[in-house]
């Protein structure tokens, strides 16, 4: 018996928000490649877009010269997105999820980014490796 | 490289629509965020967004809107969105804002819903 094939793809960008839309191309191409829907491509990549723009933020405070490494990790129904920095530890599990009705009777503002994240993908995790943050999502294929 | 750009233009009733063309993310935000002080400035409070070539918008993009309605409803106006692809209209659904704002297929029905009174 052969093990399903892995496929992967990687991609590295300085930590600047001008960056976010290289980020999402490189996404959407993979994410179509291997047979999501239009929705779904969608989603996925705003989930990656969300994660992104949260290291530039708030892990590495805007600072433009660090980097951020996304790789695309594809075994059998498994499409994994795995972004790696080197900025302060952000872990989106530890973020509350917001109650929207409450958000919109006080116009609350941002937060939305990891809620976004977690209802879109089917699993989010976050470790730490050594000085490395790792954030890993899974979305399956239909 | 233009990637978003928003234009402003006057129509009957005292409205004002802003034209979104392009993406808006965490890169492109400032540009709305301006557009919407512009108006706020100019004490125009009747806003529609029509978001007809608006291809994207992640969370920073939604939080431009929550930045300005309560000062726009504060001074009896509204910002009232039309005109989004399925792909953009998506992604606002998925977080619930057509409870807070009023999203419509097309410019006309939103400046029908801002009545005569301006």
């Amino acid at each position: 018996m052969t093990a399903a094939r892995t496929y992967r793809a990687a991609l590295s960008i300085p930590s600047q928000t001008e960056r976010l839309n290289d980020v999402r191309e490189f996404v959407a191409g993979l994410a179509r490649t291997h047979g999501f829907s239009e929705d779904d491509i969608n989603k996925i990549t705003i989930a990656v877009d969300e994660a992104c723009t949260n290291i530039i933020k708030h892990g590495y405070n805007y600072s433009p010269d660090e980097q951020i490494d996304v790789e695309i990790i594809r075994t059998g129904a498994a499409f994994e997105i795995v972004i790696a920095d080197r900025g302060k530890q952000f872990d989106p599990n530890a973020i509350q999820t917001p109650d929207m009705k409450d958000y919109f009777q006080h116009y609350r503002r941002g937060g939305l980014g990891v809620f976004l994240m977690k209802k879109i993908m089917d699993k989010v995790e976050f470790d730490l490796h050594r000085d490395r943050n790792v954030l890993r999502m899974i979305k399956t294929l239909p | 490289m233009s990637e978003f750009k928003v234009t402003i233009r006057p129509r009957d009733n005292n409205i004002h629509v802003l034209e979104l063309k392009g993406y808006l993310d965490a890169h492109t935000t400032p540009v709305l965020e301006d557009a919407f002080q512009q108006m706020l400035n100019e004490k125009k409070y009747r806003l529609i967004v029509n978001c007809r070539e608006l291809t994207y918008i992640s969370s920073a993009g939604l939080g431009v809107f929550m930045a300005f309605i309560e000062d726009v409803r504060a001074n009896t106006g509204d910002i009232k969105l039309s005109d989004m692809t399925p792909k953009v209209f998506n992604i606002f659904d998925l977080l619930g804002f057509p409870m807070l704002y009023d999203i419509v297929p097309a410019e006309e029905e939103a400046a029908h819903k801002f009545g005569n009174n301006a």
